[in-house]
């Protein structure tokens, strides 16, 4: 969706596309060529792109991808779709916290341990968003958010163990 | 070597223990960030930290100094001349501008006021403030009235800045970069900072976090 997305903004090659998405998208990552090529020919097939105009010279980049209407109106629906706001109960770090109670063990340390590795992690982001650009500091601001609605959990958690445990050793 | 430590610190508040053998030790320069729950004891260890409180056992020591033997007098002038603080609110003093707020802790070691201000006129550009130098802090926004705290607090390239949740009345953006600031100016000086928060995003800036639970300092977390 990501690359049909970028078309929208004008036609592109394949190298421009993957360009853009490593700079934007996916900063750690880079998506290799074969992968874009092969998305491609799949948007193509199911009409949601066209093959523009063929420039001179050889090799696959010099065609260059057009959105159509049927993509421009997936990339709208898309676009306008909220992303499951997942409440995200069952997540390893929940059953961890469940299990340890149950099994009489030191949950409040192991939730001291995780809060050691997010803060870690948080500072790591942190010295992304002061030494990135500005790309860099948001994406590092999604990270650091996120990580601080876990921690938020985890202090929650901490508070409510002894009740916990009541209700998961009946 | 240490520059602040706290060994197995008490203190009560009538009935309320507050501390219950708090130990704590800061290194020369370094930034760490005292967490914890509201009412878990983090803001009391600060001030006993910062000289402001005297705990009722256990022991304080800065620069190798012992400091909570030392009566109210001494530790006032110990807080003058070392200390460096910043709080949630500023906290300026309304009826002097921005920047005879800055110079305030000069002042009031005894620098000559042409001089006091004008070793807290350059923190105005360092801090972004370039412009507001003669506002009070009734025309300041509360970005700008933390920064001004905080030049305020190192202006006096004090050995430690203490700050109680410097960033708690501001917006998220707005609390980062006076942080940022914050750890920039320390480094720049060579200041070891103890900061209260309850922001993980805060804490993130510092070199180590502590955990104060239940009046203890039980989880070293280090990162």
């Amino acid at each position: 969706m990501t690359l049909l997305g970028l078309l929208e903004r004008e036609p592109s090659h394949g190298y421009d596309l993957k360009r853009d998405y490593d700079t934007f998208f996916n900063r750690s990552k880079p998506l290799p060529f074969g992968q874009v090529y092969s998305t491609l020919g799949r948007l193509a097939r199911d009409g949601k792109i066209v093959v523009g105009e063929v420039e001179p010279g050889v090799g696959p980049e010099r065609k260059r991808y057009v959105i159509t209407e049927r993509g421009a109106t997936e990339v709208e629906s898309w676009l306008t779709e909220p992303v499951e706001a997942e409440p995200n109960l069952q997540t390893v770090l929940f059953t961890k916290v469940v299990l340890a109670l149950m099994l009489n063990r030191p949950a409040e340390e192991y939730l001291d341990i995780q809060r050691a590795a997010h803060l870690r992690r948080m500072k790591d982001f942190t010295e992304v968003r002061r030494s990135g650009d500005l790309v860099d500091a948001m994406l590092a601001d999604h990270g650091l958010f996120h990580l601080e609605a876990d921690l938020h959990w985890i202090d929650t958690t901490v508070a409510r163990l002894d009740a916990l445990r009541k209700v998961v050793r009946r | 070597m240490k520059a602040i430590e706290a060994r197995d610190v008490v203190l009560s508040f009538g009935e309320t223990l507050a501390l219950r053998g708090a130990s704590i030790s800061v290194a020369p320069g370094e930034i760490v960030a005292i967490m914890g729950p509201s009412g878990s004891g983090k803001s009391t260890l600060l001030h006993c930290l910062a000289g402001i409180l005297v705990p009722d056992s256990g022991e304080i020591h800065f620069d190798g100094r012992r400091i909570d033997t030392l009566n109210e007098n001494q530790r006032s002038v110990l807080r003058r001349d070392h200390f460096g603080f910043v709080f949630q609110f500023g906290q300026l003093v309304p009826e002097l501008t921005a920047e005879e707020n800055v110079a305030l802790p000069l002042l009031l070691g005894g620098v000559k006021r042409a001089a006091a201000l004008k070793e807290a006129r350059p923190w105005f550009e360092r801090l972004g403030l370039a412009g507001l130098e003669r506002r009070r802090s009734g025309e300041l926004s509360g970005g700008q009235a933390q920064r001004v705290a905080l030049a305020r607090g190192l202006v006096a390239r004090p050995g430690a800045l203490f700050a109680d949740e410097p960033t708690g009345a501001l917006d998220s953006l707005t609390g980062e970069q006076v942080m940022d600031l914050l750890v920039s100016s320390a480094r720049e000086q060579g200041t070891t900072v103890v900061l209260v928060t309850h922001e993980a995003r805060i804490a993130a800036c510092a070199d180590r976090q502590v955990i104060v639970r239940d009046g203890k300092v039980n989880a070293l977390v280090h990162s």
